[in-house]
């Protein structure tokens, strides 16, 4: 626990001041995201051609880059909110809040190390690779 | 180390203010549709993230064949709705805590509803009025 004065502002330092700002920078990221992703599928109402053109930036590796973002945001987000929750609602929540920090992140860890390989194989392919 | 002093939460002035339980029901709200959504966007990211080559996969005929069931449909219209309600208000806490002036507050939240309701609407009408004989 970070031993600061607390003068001058609310917020301690530690695990639970920055999994709150993550949770807000995560949230506020996704949401935009989410409005340009049915703009995107919109246009399956405009004509297949439309569609499979943005769609096609999609599988370029920049934008996939951005995917991996994306999805490590959205676990992020997923998870610390089933801690919040469990902070809420379940009796012992408050006095393993931080462990549940650790643990969530060593879920994101785990989960996201060989989802960013398996996410980006096909750039790396299209790029370094040779193809027989 | 003197504790700092902290004024009361509530003015006195709004103490005879009308209050509802808005706020609790939102509060409610977030945890309920967030945990429903954990399992519909991660069952979806995976899918069109991870599975049978990913993102690569993904084009017309590949969204015709998905919304074909009436299961996908309603997963899609489930999340796009829940998912954008729990964003929206989401984002009605961050401009209420950050927009200070009463103007930009408002405004603020009248473009976030009015672009949100706006994207609710759309994307519910694409996934019922789909057409996969299209073009």
């Amino acid at each position: 626990m970070a031993t600061t004065t607390p003068v001058g502002t609310l917020y301690r330092g530690g695990e639970g001041m920055w999994t709150w700002v993550l949770h807000r920078i995560t949230g506020v990221g996704v949401f935009f995201f989410l409005f340009v992703h049915v703009l995107d599928t919109a246009l399956v109402r405009v004509s297949p051609e439309a569609y499979d053109i943005v769609i096609a930036t999609y599988k370029t590796p920049i934008v996939a880059l951005l995917e991996v973002g994306l999805v490590g945001a959205v676990l992020f987000h997923a998870l610390n909110g089933l801690r919040v929750i469990a902070v809420d609602f379940w009796s012992k929540g408050p006095r393993f809040q931080r462990q549940m920090t650790w643990g969530i992140a060593a879920v994101w860890l785990v989960v996201m190390v060989p989802g960013a390989y398996y996410m980006l194989m096909h750039s790396i392919e299209a790029m370094f690779g040779s193809t027989p | 180390m003197s504790a700092p002093s902290i004024e009361t939460p509530r003015s006195l002035s709004r103490r005879n203010a009308q209050r509802s339980n808005f706020e609790l029901y939102s509060w409610l709200f977030m945890r309920v549709s967030g945990i429903v959504l954990v399992f519909l966007v991660l069952g979806h990211l995976f899918i069109m993230n991870f599975l049978d080559g990913g993102v690569q996969r993904i084009n017309f005929a590949f969204v015709a064949g998905r919304w074909a069931s009436p299961f996908w449909q309603v997963w899609d219209l489930t999340m796009l709705w829940l998912a954008m309600l729990h964003g929206t208000n989401g984002m009605r806490t961050i401009i209420n805590d950050y927009a200070e002036r009463d103007q930009t507050r408002f405004w603020l939240k009248m473009v976030l509803y009015v672009s949100s309701a706006f994207i609710i609407l759309l994307g519910t009408l694409v996934i019922f009025t789909f057409d996969p004989n299209l073009g």
